[in-house]
């Protein structure tokens, strides 16, 4: 049976619990001047699942992501979030409707700590307005106190300890897409953007990234959609696949089906578009 | 203790002194700038603007008196009351922050990612704008402005340095107010910076705009929120400036002198501009002492700030604690 027919709850084989549709985009174009990055696309994301983004460079994933995250205004179609069709938002909307994410060419705060920035992950967490916190000052402290600890929970849990008081303009490139990661997840994001997060790594830390989106959406269930441009490094991460090529979708299914799709190896395999 | 050096010291303090206002000001440039990226040319204007609407609400002025005059043929001037110092300090700030609002609102929400060119042009209209505005509802006379500062030499500096130096300084009280106020608000600013919400919110989006979205910042409420800070920063230097030279709109040219301060501080370093602050103010200050009044016929006050920047300029680009200009190619 196509996984991808499901409309109810599901585990996976190796016992993650899916469950139902928690994002849909509904026909979605979108246009820079006279380019279509975006050509009518439709999918779902369902929730406790990875879910993948494929396809060749200038495919339109990232224009995607843009389009989830705010970033973007699609000339036309709808994103559906938690059964309802959202109004046009604002990225910091977006952001405090719980969906968190990464860029492609990395955006972090370059004169902070690894942990402000990771705290900065908090913000919308942040209830205490400023009057209370200049009054209340017991309720404000216990509130940085919790804030505190999650980002100090998320620090241990990408093994970044090391690098806490760092300024993060001295990190390299492999540790700075690490602390990004952990900048999204310290909001407890019921949906994870990761664009890319594996581009420019060495094995070494792709297997590391690897590992962390793997037990991030296992230990937190959190539900992720990430791009990728390597078909290889997908397959075993991801549940369901989209494959976008010249903003068109031209495959979306289980890794497996999406292996099979002769429209997605022509993409990959018969021109390249790079 | 020669004279001589009894002297200078009394001009060094009264430099830093007259250096805590030119940090002032610089301080609010500094504000805009980190988080907007806006070279606010109006900072000045502000403070003047500030200080004319404490006094106008202060004594009971009816705003847009000429303008209501002449339209409706009446001759209304004063509402007749008067209203006390801190509740017209409080209803100020809330002009200052409807200005802020208004200022994001109808012209920078139009220039995002525009040229830093055209933003600051936009600041050199908003500058003189605003000072036409605050002409138009307040009038255009000197006015003095007494909030209940105390004024005039300090006895007990004078008796110690006497004791000291057989020579007794003369540090007018309202300076040392002004020093006081000045350094409780940078305290709290650099508090509210690092432990508030809105604090975090704003050192995210002076980081970075795309990163601050991605978190949940909203870009327009922190650059309103900026604009408000400035202008309560706007609104302590009107009133230490206007208490001290009555509030004219020469006000308003203090904050060129903000520029060389901001040279020497840099322009996204707040402890910069402090510290270019009273260096333009005490430097200024002992030159015209030491050099200027005796070898070159005085009134140096007015380049020497200037002098001093441009070597800075030439010798060291990102002022003293900017961040250092790497030349990407
Ligand atoms: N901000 C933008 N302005 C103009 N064109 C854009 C913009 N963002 C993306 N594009 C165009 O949209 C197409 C898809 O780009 P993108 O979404 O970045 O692809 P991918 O992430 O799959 O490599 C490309 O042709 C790109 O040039
Ligand atoms: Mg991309």
């Amino acid at each position: 049976m196509r996984v991808t027919d499901m409309t109810t709850e599901y585990t996976t084989a190796d016992g993650r619990r899916i469950g139902g549709t928690v994002m849909e985009m509904k026909n979605i174009t979108l246009r820079f001047g006279g380019v279509e990055a975006i050509k009518n696309i439709s999918f779902d994301i369902r929730e406790g699942e990875i879910r993948a983004i494929i396809g060749p460079n200038g495919a339109g994933k990232s224009s995607m992501l843009n389009v989830i995250s705010g970033f973007y205004v699609p000339q036309d179609g709808e994103v559906w979030y938690k059964g309802a069709p959202r109004p046009p938002m604002k990225p910091f909307e977006v952001a405090q409707q719980g969906i968190a994410r990464t860029f492609q060419n990395i955006a972090l705060f370059e004169g902070m700590s690894v942990l402000d920035n990771v705290m900065t992950g908090r913000l919308t967490h942040m209830k205490t307005g400023l009057f209370a916190q200049s009054i209340w000052k017991g309720k404000a402290e216990q509130e940085e106190t919790e804030n505190r600890e999650v980002a100090e929970r998320i620090i241990d849990f990408l093994e970044i300890q090391a690098i806490r008081k760092t300024p993060v303009a001295r990190l390299p490139y492999g540790l700075k897409k690490r602390v990004e990661l952990a900048r999204a997840l310290a909001a407890e994001p019921t949906i994870l953007l990761l664009d890319e997060p594996m581009a420019g790594m060495n094995v070494e830390e792709k297997e590391d990234m690897s590992r962390f989106i793997l037990d991030v959406n296992d230990e937190f269930g959190t539900t992720i959609a990430l791009i990728e441009h390597d078909m290889g490094v997908v397959m075993d991460l991801s549940d369901r696949v989209v494959v976008m090529d010249y903003g068109k979708k031209i495959g979306d299914g289980t890794p497996d089906e999406v292996r099979n799709n002769q429209d997605v190896i022509d993409a990959y395999l018969g021109v390249s578009h790079d | 203790m020669p004279e001589q050096l009894a002297f200078t010291i009394e001009v060094f303090l009264n430099g830093l002194m007259a250096g805590v206002l030119y940090a002032l000001v610089a301080l609010g440039f500094v504000l805009i700038y980190k988080a907007s990226g806006i070279f606010n040319y109006a900072q000045g204007v502000m403070a003047l603007f500030a200080a004319l609407t404490l006094v106008g609400i202060m004594e009971g002025q009816v705003p847009f008196a000429h303008l209501i005059n002449a339209i409706l043929g009446t001759d209304v001037h004063h509402f007749g009351w008067h209203v006390p110092a801190f509740l017209a300090i409080g209803l100020t700030m809330v002009v200052m922050i409807v200005l802020a609002y208004l200022v994001q609102r109808f012209v920078f929400r139009y220039l995002v990612g525009q040229e830093p060119i055209i933003l600051f042009m936009a600041t050199i209209g908003l500058a003189y704008f605003m000072e036409g505005v605050g002409d138009l509802m307040w009038g255009s006379e000197i006015k003095t402005l007494d909030v209940g500062l105390p004024q005039g030499i300090n006895i007990a500096i004078d008796e110690t340095t006497y004791g000291w130096f057989g020579y007794g300084f003369f540090i007018d009280n309202l300076d040392i107010v002004a020093a006081i106020i000045a350094i409780l608000l940078v305290t709290g600013l650099v508090l509210f910076a690092q432990y508030t919400k809105q604090g975090r919110a704003m050192r995210a989006v002076a980081d970075d705009h795309q990163a601050a979205l991605s978190v949940g910042v909203s870009l327009n409420f922190i650059w309103i929120l900026v604009w408000s800070l400035a202008g309560f920063v706007a609104l302590v230097a009107g009133i230490m400036w206007g208490a001290k030279s009555g509030v004219q709109f020469s006000l308003s040219l203090i904050a060129l002198k903000a520029l060389p301060v901001l040279m020497l501080g840099g322009f996204t370093s707040i402890p910069g501009a402090i510290v270019g602050g009273l260096i333009i103010g005490v430097g200024e200050k002992l030159f015209e002492f030491l050099i200027g009044a005796p070898f070159l016929g005085g009134a140096t006050e007015n380049w020497f700030a200037y002098m001093l920047a441009l070597i800075f300029l030439v010798f060291r680009p990102q002022g003293l604690f900017g961040e250092k200009i790497i030349e990407r190619v």
